[in-house]
């Protein structure tokens, strides 16, 4: 491609010009107008006394049982649900690449939980763990409140996301394991190479690009998980997450001031958590770009 | 894929595991589905499927002062963004795929940090403007919001699928003398529309499935989507939790996109990995 003109780069820039538009006025706006607003103490429902505070709002943040808990929580959820799914997904992967028959009925079935909302998954399975309405009792032979109790609520939580979001996880692994040469494996089991062997030391580190690329997203859609907590317990039984702090404080509460700090909080968790799996486990964006 | 040589027994095993997963993925589905067969009477059954197959909840669901005006509140805010979003997105992949220019990485760069973006973090700040600029509890209150949350994806996808498309055709349309604006509308496009068509559906569902931003900015029938109207369903009484009510409401929202999926799933497959894979 020749060196661009003057006129192509003007084009260039009146195409992208309405998504950057809205990006910056949707995304980076509101954020500097967070980082701003959490600088005040400034309660919508006595919008009069509103005055600067500096970083009082971080010092209490930080200073409460309620932050950290939440942190703990979310940080619980993540963890859970992101190991269960790459695992698990692997394993769905693996049946989708190797089954005979009935792939294609293996991968429509896997579309439903992703297409389904967050909202109607959560309220399936509270509904299926519910002690009255409920069939897991049933099924198990128990007389159990899941969602009455800290733990129990956490497995149900951890759960439907698991329910919800693998498929993404296997479809994306699966794309990964047909790009893992098949030749490759055929000489390793000429060479006495098992199954186990070959998955371990052939399949696995070719997929690592793949599978660090889904767990990132996966681990940072994890880490906002708002929809199934507000839905299953709205933070009750000491499932809190730091998004549904973050709403509490700016939405019911109307305390725009320190629920901006919680806002500014969570966006540092996540750029710390990118720039982990980025820095960390070399991730190389660039290359995909420049192609 | 391999080529068995073991045998029976191995397709054994993978064709069990074909099954697990199809029941795992499905269960929850069918469970909602019975539960809005089942009648009052028998919701405390503890029954995987109803006794008696009753409508009486979808009766329930369209006669409900919030259901009806959410569906079709759900089904245009997510029909315009994903026309707008895609709209978008689709010159940002033309001009990142064809054209030379300084910023190029940097507006990738910036898709894909907002799809990395907690939307938690910004709806204080989005609450408040809203409200001094009127946009609060309107559709395009939520359609713009939508549409910036989406574009990361549509423009990944559409990226993708425009590096595949044999560009000497463009070519040989501005050869002919059409401006570059023209073989984009004329030569282009119809040769992206599957491209288009995947990024179209992703970002539906997007809009579809999103909860946060509807109970955030909206607060009456005027722009509520279905997710914030079926968290807050109320039912007639507020001593009865209306489970068979949320259930039917629940069933009908999921069917039009378990058709979707059926029809368009080696697309929505294709698109999800586009990003990731191609690298």
């Amino acid at each position: 491609m020749s060196r661009g003109s003057i006129a192509e780069r003007r084009l260039a820039w009146l195409l992208c010009a309405p998504a950057v538009m809205a990006m910056l006025v949707v995304t980076a706006y509101p954020m500097v107008y967070a980082l701003w607003l959490s600088l005040f103490r400034y309660d919508l429902r006595f919008p009069g006394e509103r005055h600067f505070v500096g970083l009082a709002n971080y010092a209490s943040v930080l200073g409460s049982e309620v932050w950290w808990q939440a942190l703990f929580n979310t940080l619980l959820i993540t963890a859970g649900s992101v190991v269960v799914e790459l695992v698990l997904g692997l394993a769905f992967a693996l049946v989708m690449h190797r089954a005979f028959f009935g792939r294609v009925a293996v991968r429509t079935a896997l579309l439903v939980p992703y297409g389904i909302i967050t909202v109607v998954a959560a309220m399936s399975w509270r509904f299926a763990f519910d002690p009255t309405t409920g069939f897991v009792d049933a099924l198990l032979g128990l007389e159990r409140a899941w969602l009455a109790e800290r733990w129990s609520a956490f497995f149900v939580i951890i759960q439907t996301e698991i329910w919800k979001t693998t498929p993404f996880m296997a479809l994306l692994l699966l794309a990964g394991l047909t790009l893992v040469p098949v030749d490759l494996l055929r000489a390793a089991r000429v060479d006495g190479a098992n199954a186990v062997q070959r998955f371990f030391k052939i399949t696995l580190p070719l997929m690592k690009p793949v599978m660090l690329v889904a767990l990132l997203f996966r681990t940072l859609d994890a880490f906002r998980v708002f929809d199934t907590v507000f839905v299953q317990t709205r933070g009750a039984q000491g499932t809190e997450t730091v998004s549904i702090v973050g709403y509490d404080a700016l939405i019911t509460r109307l305390n725009l001031g320190l629920g901006s700090a919680v806002s500014v909080l969570i966006f540092v968790c996540v750029v710390a958590i990118a720039v982990l799996y980025i820095k960390g486990f070399g991730i190389d964006f660039t290359r995909r770009e420049e192609r | 894929m391999e080529s068995g040589g073991k045998g029976s027994l191995e397709r054994l095993f993978w064709g069990a595991g074909s099954i697990v997963v199809v029941a795992y993925a499905l269960i929850p589905v069918a469970w909602i589905i019975s539960l809005s067969l089942k009648r009052t009477a028998d919701l405390s059954d503890q029954r995987f499927l109803p006794s008696v197959v009753s409508f009486e909840n979808y009766g329930v669901v369209f006669h409900d002062p919030q259901f009806p005006p959410a569906l079709w509140n759900s089904m245009s805010i997510a029909g315009l963004s994903t026309l707008i979003a895609v709209l978008l997105a689709m010159f940002v992949a033309y001009a990142v795929v064809r054209l030379e220019f300084p910023g190029r990485r940097l507006i990738m760069a910036a898709a894909l940090a907002i799809a990395m973006f907690p939307p938690v973090s910004i709806i204080g700040p989005l609450f408040n403007l809203w409200r001094s600029v009127g946009l609060y509890d309107t559709w395009a209150g939520l359609i713009l919001p939508y549409i910036t949350f989406a574009l990361p994806l549509a423009i990944w996808v559409l990226a993708a699928f425009f590096r595949q498309i044999p560009w000497d055709l463009e070519k040989a349309a501005r050869v002919d003398g059409a401006t570059p604006l023209q073989a984009f509308a004329r030569v282009i496009v119809p040769l992206a529309a599957p491209g288009v068509f995947t990024a179209s559906i992703l970002v539906f569902i997007f809009a579809w499935n999103d909860f946060l931003f509807a109970i955030t900015l909206t607060s009456s029938n005027d722009a509520r989507t279905v997710p914030a109207a079926i968290a807050f369903f109320t039912g007639s009484s507020r001593f009865e939790q209306p489970t068979g009510a949320i259930a039917a409401a629940s069933v009908v929202v999921t069917v039009p996109i378990i058709l979707l999926v059926l029809m368009f799933q080696r697309r929505i497959v294709a698109g999800l990995t586009a990003g990731a894979v191609k690298g």
